[in-house]
């Protein structure tokens, strides 16, 4: 098994907490020495998948909590965010974990739904996307250090 | 972690000035203060995002709904001084061949 370090942390899912998710995973992925433009990548891809879960924690009595968990490895990060309480048992989650297939696909303008470009950013900003829906959702999302090949467009460092 | 809205109104252009984040949190505040700006005919709303350090879905989402009301109130919306990093979240999504969106 590849070694790695694992972070957890746990949110009320309430909106205001989410900026400091983001704080957490810019200091992760800046020790790590991931590039100024992938760590906004990553930024907005941890925000996005938060965010759901906050959205719709929103639209039931009892909140509850987000987990989010940071598999940290040599040559990439894993980000898992999972809409249930409990701690994840890590392996066993990605083990049970499928490729997300069904994404949004790109509709008019007029029939665009206000948050339908959530999911549609998160894939097109980390190099792997999973989903598993057997205990509530949990997404796992994977960026690679070496960036080769990855990026949707390269203006690395023109932006100081 | 917060968002500054700042309106100026020029007759018949209005200036929004942004600067901060613009997430889940903030969304909120910016989407009740845009679309009444966009509910007068004829009024040319320029949003300038230069201070905005960052942006994600909910923001876009904003900018939609406020694109939409215009659309439909006959107000025009130009988001103005749009860095590198939030301009790839407009070509990423496809927004900017619908929308008004000047780089900086």
């Amino acid at each position: 098994m590849t070694q790695f370090d694992f972070i957890e942390m746990k949110i009320p899912a309430k909106p205001a907490y989410v900026g400091v998710v983001r704080l957490t995973i810019s200091g992760i992925a800046s020790r790590m020495g991931f590039s100024y433009e992938a760590i906004e990548d990553l930024k907005i891809a941890l925000s996005e998948a938060v965010t759901n879960v906050v959205t719709h924690a929103y639209e039931k009595e009892d909140r509850g909590e987000v987990r989010i968990g940071f598999g940290v490895y040599e040559d990439k990060i894993e980000m898992m965010v999972a809409d249930q309480g409990e701690s994840f048992n890590f392996e066993d989650v990605k083990n049970r974990i499928g490729p997300m297939n069904q994404i949004n696909e790109m509709k008019p303008v007029t029939q665009m739904r206000e948050g339908g470009f959530g999911l549609y950013l998160i894939n097109a900003l980390m190099d792997k996307v999973e989903i598993n829906n057997e205990y509530g959702v949990v997404v796992l999302m994977t960026k690679f250090l070496d960036e080769t090949g990855v990026e949707i467009d390269d203006k690395v460092q023109t932006t100081k | 972690m917060n968002l500054n809205i700042e309106i100026k109104d020029e007759g018949k252009k209005t200036i929004v000035q942004l600067s901060g984040e613009i997430d889940v949190y903030t969304a909120p505040s910016l989407r009740d203060k845009l679309i009444p700006l966009t509910e007068e005919a004829g009024h040319t709303i320029k949003i300038d995002l230069e201070n905005i350090s960052y942006l994600d879905s909910t923001g876009l989402g904003v900018f939609i709904n406020a694109y939409k009301s215009s659309k439909q109130h006959n107000s025009i919306i130009e988001i103005i001084h749009v860095k590198d990093r939030v301009l790839r979240l407009f070509q990423v999504t496809g927004l900017h061949e619908i929308m008004n969106v000047v780089p900086k």
